[in-house]
C-alpha cells in the first residue's frame, strides 16, 4: 500500500475543516472495507486518510416517532442487532445482512456503502425506497440530500469534495407500509449481486389497493436505479397479481445492465422482473402485517 | 511519512508499537509485535485467515489500520488457550480434525469463539452463516462445522 498520512478529528467541524484544506488529496475512513481494498489494488491513493470514528455523532444512531437518524458509520452489525431496528426496518436489515460476511459487517457502515457508489451496492435500492434522505456537511455549511440523488457513476457520488455526508435519516414507517430487499447471486452468501431489487409499498388502510410504492433496482445501470414510473404506475391500482406484474415490466424496462463476468445482459433483465414480483408482494405481505 | 506511536491492549496486555499509517492492523500484528498466529491469506477482506477481535467486534485484521488500534482491544489465536489447557474449541478441532493445511485455522477459531459467543448453541445453518467469511481449501468444512459442535455441547455443560 502507498504511503499518506493519517488524521483522527474528534469533532464534525474538526473533519471539515481538514477536508476543505486537503480536497481530493484526502479520503475518509469509515469501516474502511473498500478503502483499504482500494488502496492495497492503487485504485485510491490518497495523500491523508482521515478517521472518523472518533467523532461521536458518525458513531450514533437514534429510533424514534421521526424515524431513523443513523450516524454514517454505523456498522452493519450495529443495526440487525438491535431489535427495534430489526422490527422496524427489515428491508434495511435484509440490506445490512448481507454486506459481505460478519468480519465486513463488524466494520461496514451503510453510510461506507452509500458514498463507496457501487452499481450493486446493497444498501442503496433500500435507501432509496425507503425515502432516505442524506445529511451533508461541508465548508458550504449543511444540505439534506435524497439517496437516489447520491450516487452518479460507478463509485462517484454527486458531493463535493470539500463535503462528507454526517448522518442518514430514514423518516418513520407510514400505516399499512411495507418494504423488502432482496438480491440474486449464485452463491449463498458472501458475493456481489447481479442484480437486485428493493420495493416498498403504502397500501389503503383495507389493504385492497396500493396508495403508493418505490422500486429501486441495484447492479442494472452504472448507478442504483430509483425506477420512479414503475412505483408511481401502482398508484390508486387494486393490490393484486396484475398490478405487480405491470410494475415489474415497467422495472424490468427501467434497467440498463450489461453483459460482464457476473451475468448477461438477458438474466438481468429477467431477474430484474422477478425480484420486483418478489419483493412487491413480500412488501405487501409486511404491509398487512 | 513518520511512524505513529500506538498503545494497545493485544490479549489483555498493554502494547506499544510504531507503525507507518499504511500498515494494517494484520502486518502489524505479525511485523512489528511478532504475533504471527494470525495469517496473511487474500490480504482482501474475503478469506478471513486474519481474524482477530477487535474492539469487541469480529474483523479481518487486513481491513483494519494498525493505527486504529490506539486505546483499543484487539484479541487473537494466541489468547485463546490459558497456560493450563487449550480452548474448547481449539481441542475440537484437534479431535474433529478441524484442520489440515492450518493456515486459515486461527480465523475460524477466532470466528468460532464469537459465534459461540453470541450464539452458545448455534444450529448447523447458523455455524455455516456466521462462518461463511471464513475459507478453507482443505477440509471442505464438514469436519470445522462438527468440530464447532462439539466445542459448543463441551461449552454448554461446562
Amino acid at each position: 500500500m502507498h504511503s499518506f498520512d493519517f488524521a483522527t478529528p474528534t469533532s464534525v467541524s474538526d473533519a471539515v475543516a481538514i477536508l476543505a484544506k486537503e480536497g481530493s488529496n484526502a479520503r475518509l475512513l469509515a469501516g474502511g472495507t473498500d478503502l483499504l481494498i482500494g488502496m492495497r489494488v492503487g485504485r485510491a491513493t490518497p495523500g491523508l486518510v482521515v478517521d472518523i470514528k472518533q467523532i461521536p455523532e458518525f458513531k450514533q444512531y437514534t429510533l424514534d416517532g421521526n424515524g431513523l437518524q443513523l450516524g454514517a458509520a454505523v456498522t452493519c452489525r450495529t443495526l440487525y442487532e438491535d431489535a427495534s431496528v430489526v422490527e422496524t426496518y427489515p428491508a434495511l436489515i435484509e440490506s445490512a445482512r448481507i454486506i459481505g460476511g460478519m468480519q465486513t459487517q463488524g466494520r461496514a457502515s451503510i453510510g461506507g456503502n452509500l458514498c463507496n457508489a457501487a452499481p450493486s451496492g446493497d444498501s442503496i435500492p433500500t435507501l432509496i425506497v425507503l425515502g432516505a434522505v442524506a445529511k451533508i456537511i461541508g465548508s458550504g455549511g449543511e444540505r439534506d440530500l435524497a439517496a437516489e440523488d447520491v450516487c452518479v457513476a460507478p463509485g462517484r457520488t454527486s458531493l463535493a469534495e470539500n463535503e462528507l455526508v454526517l448522518s442518514i435519516n430514514i423518516p418513520a414507517p407510514a400505516a399499512n407500509s411495507g418494504a423488502c430487499f432482496q438480491r440474486f447471486i449464485p452463491r449463498n452468501e458472501m458475493d456481489i449481486a447481479i442484480a437486485s431489487v428493493a420495493s416498498s409499498v403504502v397500501l389503503s388502510a383495507d389493504g385492497s389497493t396500493f396508495e403508493s410504492a418505490r422500486i429501486a433496482l441495484g447492479a442494472v445501470g452504472p448507478t442504483p436505479i430509483f425506477a420512479k414510473e414503475a412505483g408511481d404506475l401502482l398508484a390508486g391500482k387494486p393490490a393484486t397479481e396484475a398490478s405487480i406484474q405491470a410494475a415489474a415490466d415497467a422495472a424490468e424496462a427501467a434497467a440498463t445492465p450489461i453483459n460482464d463476468m457476473r451475468g448477461t445482459i438477458e438474466q438481468r433483465n429477467h431477474l430484474i422482473n422477478v425480484l420486483t414480483k418478489r419483493t412487491l408482494r413480500e412488501a405487501v405481505a409486511r404491509a398487512k402485517g | 511519512m513518520s511512524k505513529v506511536h500506538v498503545t494497545t491492549t493485544i490479549n489483555g496486555d498493554e502494547v506499544e508499537f510504531l507503525a507507518e499509517p499504511r500498515q494494517s492492523l494484520l502486518e502489524v500484528l505479525r511485523d512489528e509485535v511478532k504475533l504471527t498466529g494470525t495469517k496473511e491469506g487474500c490480504n482482501d477482506g474475503n478469506c478471513g485467515a486474519c481474524s482477530v477481535v477487535f474492539d469487541g467486534t469480529l474483523v479481518a485484521s487486513c481491513c483494519v489500520l494498525g493505527v486504529e488500534a490506539e486505546g483499543k482491544t484487539v484479541e487473537t489465536v494466541e489468547g485463546m488457550a490459558s497456560p493450563e489447557a487449550l480452548h474448547p474449541l481449539q481441542k475440537a478441532f484437534l479431535e474433529e480434525t478441524g484442520m489440515q493445511c492450518g493456515i486459515c485455522t486461527p480465523g475460524f477459531l477466532i470466528s468460532s469463539k464469537e459465534l459461540l459467543k453470541a450464539k452458545p448453541n448455534p444450529s448447523e445453518e447458523e455455524i455455516r452463516f456466521w462462518l461463511a467469511n471464513n475459507l478453507c481449501r482443505c477440509t471442505g468444512y464438514d469436519k470445522i462445522v462438527k468440530a464447532v459442535q462439539k466445542a459448543a455441547a463441551v461449552m454448554e455443560e461446562a
